[in-house]
């Protein structure tokens, strides 16, 4: 019996998997509940045979490990080993698309072409790269060979993503704490070696290493593979949108995009396309394609494709029985999406080698013939449409829509038809004067913990009314979606009258009707850094700091190591970062101190846990007020 | 009368009764807030080695409890509704001879109040028809909470069960089953 009550949509889905009899997370974590209190402290350390130890945190049984290691420090290892995992996720995404993009030029992946000039030869530019004379080939090749240097230098200079992508005051700031890294690769190599039995047990140090890690999954990750991905695919553009699952189509061929890079949905996309009357052959009125998670982001930033669902609804949308193929790369595919599909005609196609789940057919997608496997794919979701045709199907009712679509690029673009020299003074004069009271990121993922309680829709709801501007990436941005924060309606429903007026005025100079959508949807996890590169330009301007501006970031339904390791970036750019549930660190007061305290003293930024959404709002806005008042605005 | 019941076999020694009972006796009642409480909250079930085994040891809430009998103050009681045996802490002295007689250890020091703890048996989640805390905690059902007839049928019928198995595979070999086969395939001598 499901206990927790979700969303319509979800709940329609929930509701079908408890007549049918099929397990899907909700009932996977109340048999996993109450959680192992040392987990959820990050007090366990497995790190070796002598062990597993456990420190009790009340007191009365063993304080340290065997091998004498205090709390803290297991704590600090444990926090530096997830944060490894979230970098090596997002490094290892960004490699991926720069080896496609590399491939490419060499002529080896024809399916792939340089889509946005403008922001190579910008990003060329930032890097020190002269264009004179050079073919756009011979550009994009030393912009390769600049990024993986990043992955590869030995000599302990600065990355090259950093020099290009941060605020020259951040460098100064982590040159001085002595976190400013060179090497992604290598960075994640020391901190499993740091971590490992008889190294590193100073748990300050082992902090320093966490924040070594964030700057890692922010320029090598976050960056590199935003920048890449705008130059193969296209900087995203303001565009109309439909999310929530009710964009499956009952007679089309149903393509669920599910995972992080765009490298395979961009060509899942372009084959649906091209083999459209294979499907009405088969009885299909088309073939509609629709993102979950991350790549769904991709593909709606860059193609309008529908948003069908975040990670949490990722198996709920198999319990439509509508989808005839899932494909699969890379990061947040739960394995239980083979054992659902199951019960229905719906294939889950994994194709990336590191990726694969028992139940799932394998389609190895390798860049070089790209064409060839996408055309692959497209057909077996043609076949699986055959079986499924004419069968009973449970689409929910609910979609909404959104403009959707805000990268920096075309934000910037809205705000220099107010004032074409001076893009950025819209924005600063209306934070100035408290129509923009502040502004807050929203990042992450949908917590199966906390999704029952609407934690990421009261924050949004409580901070627009109180004229605080919302960007989001990654499911939390399918969140604001089916919530309907990104219809335009939303600003005058939901903002306060400074904030209302602002977007108001920009939606008429972007030629809109109405205003501007509240919530301002920013792109897929890894496009964090289209937030930090907003933020960075703001403070520029102005002549602060980052950690001045009156800003902060949440990740309101804490999920994956990789909401660890941008957070940790975020504290290290000098951001205040919500965070919910807590992170694995309370088992130690010394983490929980330096983390959620002293680090103010060092960048600026801290850690704020906070698990109510009212109170988490409130505490935000005291944050903004404060920074507000020591600008003297 | 319900009683928790202990299945040394299934015990993994994880310790999720300890923190679930430390939890349950906090002010708070909640495991982030619990750890900075001062004074710390007193857990009531320790988990002990045991040869190859690990057993969490509590208070069995005995029928003709000891500990009741030499307490001179009166302090020991029993809550007739439930039948679980409770400390009176403005009557306990703390002279520890409830401790001293009880056959389990169960009874533990309070460093800050200086009397007797003991295993409440979550009295209030049991009264409101709730298991003890330590039983809901437990991931591999090493404690269970019911009726002593029902707890006792179900060991009865898992006993069955292991000897109707070693019957069948003694048969499937071939051999004759004597009661000493049967004790021995069980044995797995």
């Amino acid at each position: 019996m499901a206990m927790k009550v979700l969303d319509k949509a979800s709940q329609f889905l929930v509701n079908k998997a408890e007549d049918m009899g099929i397990s899907i997370g909700i009932n996977r974590l109340e048999a996993q509940t109450p959680q192992c209190g040392f987990g959820q402290l990050g007090s366990c350390c497995r790190m070796c045979y002598m062990g597993p130890c456990r420190i009790d945190p009340f007191g009365e049984g063993a304080t340290t490990g065997v091998c004498g290691a205090s709390v803290d420090t297991i704590v600090c290892r444990n926090l530096l080993r997830e944060e490894i995992g979230g970098a090596a996720s997002h490094v290892g995404h960004a490699r991926h698309v720069v080896l496609s993009f590399k491939k490419m030029l060499e002529g080896k992946a024809s399916g792939y072409k340089i889509t946005d000039r403008d922001k190579l030869m910008e990003v060329a530019s930032g890097l020190g790269i002269k264009a004179d004379g050079k073919s756009d080939n011979e550009i994009a090749s030393e912009v390769v060979d600049k990024a993986l240097e990043d992955l590869s230098r030995q000599d302990d200079k600065p990355m090259n993503w950093i020099k290009l992508r941060a605020p020259k005051k951040e460098i100064d700031m982590w040159r001085e704490l002595g976190i400013l890294v060179s090497n992604a690769h290598n960075e994640i190599e020391e901190g499993m070696h740091r971590t490992s039995m008889g190294n590193d047990a100073d748990p300050t140090n082992l902090l320093l290493a966490c924040l070594r890690i964030g700057l890692v999954d922010g320029y090598a990750g976050l960056h590199m593979a935003t920048d890449f991905h705008d130059i193969m695919f296209g900087t995203p553009k303001p565009r109309m949108i439909e999310a929530n699952m009710g964009v499956l189509e009952k007679d089309k061929v149903n393509i669920a995009m599910h995972g992080h890079n765009p490298v395979l949905s961009e060509k899942i996309l372009e084959w649906a396309g091209k083999l459209e009357s294979e499907a009405k052959e088969a009885g299909a009125t088309g073939i509609n394609v629709v993102g979950v998670c991350c790549t769904g982001n991709e593909l709606t930033m860059r193609r309008g494709v529908p948003m069908a669902g975040h990670n949490l609804q990722s198996e709920l949308i198999l319990l439509t029985g509508a989808v005839d193929a899932m494909v699969v790369d890379m990061q947040c595919i739960w394995p239980s999406t083979t054992k659902i599909a199951e019960c229905f005609d719906t294939k889950i196609i994994t194709t990336e080698s590191f990726v694969k789940m028992s139940g799932a057919t394998h389609i190895a997608f390798e860049t070089e013939h790209a064409d060839d496997a996408a055309k692959k794919v497209v057909k077996m979701a043609v076949e699986a449409f055959k079986a499924r045709k004419g069968k009973e199907v449970s689409i929910p009712k609910e979609k909404s829509v959104g403009l959707i679509g805000f990268s920096v690029e075309a934000i910037l673009d809205v705000l220099k038809k107010v004032n074409p020299s001076y893009p950025l003074k819209p924005v600063i004069d209306n934070i100035v004067n408290g129509n923009i009271y502040g502004a807050v990121g929203f990042a992450g993922c949908p917590s199966i913990k906390l999704r029952d309680t609407s934690m990421t829709e009261i924050m949004t709801k409580e901070l627009l009314k109180n004229n605080v501007l919302i960007v989001t990436t990654g499911c939390t941005a399918h969140i604001c979606a089916q919530a309907g924060f990104m219809d335009t309606a939303a600003t005058n429903k939901y903002c306060g009258d400074g904030l209302k007026s602002v977007l108001t005025a920009l939606g008429e100079a972007a030629g809109l009707d109405g205003p501007l959508p509240p919530v301002w949807h920013m792109g897929s996890c890894v496009d964090n850094s289209r937030i930090a590169t907003l933020l960075g330009a703001l403070a520029n301007k102005l002549d602060v700091k980052i950690s001045q501006l009156p800003v902060a970031g949440s990740a309101p339904e804490l999920v994956q190591e990789k909401a660890i390791s941008i957070g940790t970036w975020l504290l290290a750019l000098g951001l205040l970062v919500h965070i919910a549930p807590s992170p694995r660190i309370l088992g130690s007061s010394l983490a929980t101190k330096v983390l959620t305290q002293d680090i103010e003293k060092l960048t600026g930024g801290k850690a704020y846990v906070e698990l109510d959404p009212i109170k988490a709002a409130a505490g935000m806005m005291a944050h903004i007020a404060q920074k507000r008042a020591a600008l003297g605005i | 009368m319900k009683e928790v019941f202990i299945n040394i076999e299934r015990c993994t020694a994880c310790k999720s009764c300890e923190i679930a009972c430390s939890v349950e006796h906090s002010r708070s009642k909640d495991l982030f807030t619990a750890i900075s409480e001062y004074p710390l909250p007193i857990r009531r079930v320790h988990v002990e080695k045991a040869l190859s085994f690990s057993y969490p040891v509590k208070c069995m809430h005995c029928s003709d409890a000891p500990c009741m009998a030499v307490c001179p103050t009166g302090a020991m009681y029993r809550d007739e509704e439930i039948g679980s045996v409770h400390v009176n802490k403005e009557r306990c002295m703390g002279c520890w001879m409830c401790a001293m007689v009880c056959p389990f250890g169960a009874i533990t020091a309070d460093p800050y109040m200086k009397i007797a703890r003991k295993c409440d048996f979550c009295r209030k989640k049991v009264k409101e028809g709730g298991r003890p805390s330590c039983v809901e905690a437990c991931p591999t059902d090493a404690l269970s909470f019911g009726d002593v007839d029902d707890l006792t049928k179900r060991k009865r019928a898992s006993a069955a069960e292991t000897v109707a198995k070693a019957a069948s595979m003694a048969k499937e070999e071939g051999r004759k089953v004597t009661p000493l086969d049967l004790l021995r395939i069980i044995g797995g001598i």
